[in-house]
């Protein structure tokens, strides 16, 4: 390349340099696809805690995640909210975000948010404050401290609170809510903070039968405008809300499909339900056939 | 409007204990201060200059409660070096006293400290130059404390060192600095310290109208730092530091770069400390080593937790029922001191986890339920 070329490709005007270009880019789904998982590979001590997997969600699309314990689902969540480092593969976000050279503040701010396994609630503090917190304002240091709530804030709290029907609830320190109740406090404040991508790791567990139906119909009506991500064990629960069910074996994708496929799915079946399950069926099936 | 009331006193009453701590401290140290100067010295109502000077002290010692407080009981890092940055505020404030001092000394030399001609050297060492200045000597005394605890929690917090370990390493930290201190090479006074001091910005040390403003000073710094204290903790940065005490991950998760919130509140802290160091030099009239030692840094500590953690006024409470302790404990029994302050710690975490300001709670709730009973019946 003479010169003039790579002056030219340096001074290209339909490019701006990399460190001039806004960090805070808009998260790029022109191919409908926000979250692109390749070939990630995690091992623990040899264990192979995530082995080549691969996938793919769509824009706004609602996804379970089930799989046996030790599976690699939470693994997988705390790889994409860069909880954890991987040893090898990519995650992108949009087209145009490397989630893997983020931190997991920055990964929250680009909107991504992330709901444990056990509620984690900001004990001492109110609901409201909870919330507070967690909308989606400038999060460094100078900016939160002279920050003052908006009445565009207070609104959005409001709404928020609604949402999860704790609007009764809203000066009481969030450490004196029931179980349930601090895992919709933990949902709205994910949804305060106006995520494009929400993770959920078991919404339901230690919820009565009635709370349970009210998550999922939360749920359902989140997906579209947002993209949902849920690991879950209840297969009720994941039957009442899914359309598409990924099942992790061993750190990859053992099927995807809609929730009759899966429990057709001869692997699902045989890796679900042991292989004794698997050998009675087949038994069962032989004994039909004789 | 009920609305609104009801979101000033249920969502945010952090700030209700400001107003009357500002009005009592303040009016208790002028009327100290009053009943010195004005008063003749066998009035009934008369403080004595030796009051005055140990008031002065523990206003000190509660600014420097405040400081452990605000790390420890709003962000639950557990420093027990913060001594090291309080000597480091009184070290400045002694540099500057020192070098006022002038011809004044034993060996007469109008530029070098006693001590240094008593070692031989010729003359003053670098971090020495522009201490003569009050306005330098005071920027460093907040600025050098402000920058070891920046360096410090910068390296440490990013790092993700917490809990057990963080508190060892600042006690290390106090106790290296303890150990480089004693070394009389490093320039400043060896163990004897910084002493005989004459006097400060022209005023007379020994004068009682320099020790009755001293005192009046540090009072009003102490109110400042309070109300700036609780104006910045119920701030939405205050609710992030109480956030990330109770889960540092989920505030991380959120999008908190909550190191960063540590390491600014942290240096914080040790700017008070500082603070509270360059005031306490020229009313006790010395500084040495001994103020590093890991001993004091616990005490401090000991203040905040009977007190109560997690309210700025039960820091300042702790600190001063502590310090008045110890002042008529040491007195009658002086070898015992140390096993009572040992047991009021042991009783503290037992009986008062949330020391004196939880008790007054507890009592204050409980009224509270008999009096709703009683109006019920």
């Amino acid at each position: 390349m003479s010169t003039l070329d790579s002056t030219r490709e340096f001074f290209r005007r339909d490019q701006v340099w990399p460190f001039l270009a806004p960090e805070q880019a808009a998260v790029n789904v022109d191919n409908q696809m926000i979250l692109y998982v390749e070939d990630l590979n995690l091992s623990f001590d040899g264990f192979k805690a995530l082995n080549n997997l691969n996938l793919y969600i769509n824009d706004g699309e609602l996804r379970c995640l089930i799989g046996a314990n030790g599976a690699g689902k939470t693994t997988l969540m705390d790889v994409i909210t860069g909880k954890t480092q991987c040893d090898s593969g990519t995650v992108f976000f949009g087209q145009n975000h490397n989630l893997l050279n983020k931190d997991e503040a920055e990964i929250a701010q680009l909107g991504i948010g992330r709901k444990f396994q056990k509620p984690t609630v900001f004990e001492e503090q109110t609901v409201f404050d909870n919330l507070e917190l967690s909308l989606k304002t400038d999060k460094r240091v100078l900016p939160t401290l002279f920050s003052r709530l908006t009445p565009t804030q207070i609104d959005r709290i409001d709404e928020v609170l609604k949402t999860i029907g704790l609007a009764k609830q809203r000066f009481m320190l969030a450490g004196s809510l029931s179980h349930g109740q601090k895992q919709w406090l933990e949902i709205g404040m994910l949804l305060a903070a106006d995520p494009r991508l929400l993770l959920i790791d078991e919404p339901v567990a230690g919820m009565t039968a009635q709370e349970t139906e009210r998550t999922a119909e939360l749920l359902t009506s989140l997906a579209g405008e947002r993209t949902v991500i849920v690991v879950e064990h209840d297969m009720e629960f994941v039957r009442s809300i899914a359309r598409t069910v990924t099942v992790l074996h061993q750190g990859s994708v053992l099927a995807e499909g809609t929730m009759d496929q899966i429990q057709s799915n001869k692997d699902v079946i045989e890796v679900y339900l042991g292989e004794e399950a698997a050998s009675e069926k087949a038994q069962t099936i032989a004994g039909a056939t004789a | 409007m009920t609305r609104l009331t009801a979101w000033f006193t249920e969502g945010r009453s952090t700030g209700k204990h400001t107003l009357p701590f500002v009005v009592i401290l303040l009016g208790v140290t002028i009327l100290a201060s009053a009943a010195n100067l004005f008063l003749p010295a066998d009035s009934i109502f008369y403080v004595s200059t030796y009051t005055i000077t140990l008031l002065g002290k523990y206003l000190c010692y509660a600014m420097l409660a405040l400081a452990v407080d605000i790390i420890w009981g709003y962000c639950g890092i557990l420093s027990l070096g913060h001594g090291a940055f309080f000597a480091l505020g009184g070290y400045a404030m002694g540099m500057y006293l020192m070098r006022q001092i002038g011809d004044r000394g034993v060996y007469g030399n109008p530029i070098l400290p006693d001590f240094m001609v008593f070692l031989d050297w010729k003359e003053l060492p670098w971090f020495w130059l522009g201490m003569d200045q009050f306005w330098f000597a005071m920027l460093m005394a907040v600025f050098i404390p402000g920058l070891l605890a920046f360096v410090f929690g910068w390296l440490a917090f990013r790092s993700r060192v917490t809990g057990v370990y963080l508190s060892i390493m600042t006690q290390a930290l106090t106790y290296a600095l303890l150990l480089a201190f004693f070394r009389n090479e490093m320039g400043f006074g060896g163990n004897n310290g910084l002493t005989d001091f004459k006097e400060i910005l022209g005023f007379s040390l020994q004068a009682d109208s320099t020790r009755v403003a001293l005192f009046l000073i540090t009072a009003i710094l102490l109110a400042v730092i309070f109300v700036i204290s609780q104006k910045i903790l119920s701030s939405r940065f205050g609710k992030v530091v109480l956030a990330i005490r109770d889960s540092e991950s989920r505030s991380r998760f959120i999008g908190y770069r909550t190191d960063r919130y540590k390491v600014w509140l942290f240096v914080y802290s040790a700017v008070i400390a500082g603070i509270a160091g360059a005031l306490y030099v020229p009313q006790v009239g010395i500084i040495n080593p001994g103020e590093f030692s890991p001993i004091n840094s616990i005490e401090m500590v000991i203040w905040v937790a009977v007190g109560g953690r997690g309210t700025l006024i039960g820091a300042v409470i702790g600190a001063l029922l502590v310090n008045y302790a110890k002042t008529r404990f040491t007195a009658i029994m002086p070898d015992a001191w140390l096993f009572a302050l040992g047991a009021m710690f042991v009783l503290v975490t037992l009986y008062l986890p949330k020391g004196l300001m939880g008790l007054y709670g507890q009592l204050k709730a409980k009224r509270n339920s008999v009096t709703k009973k009683e109006s019920q019946a």
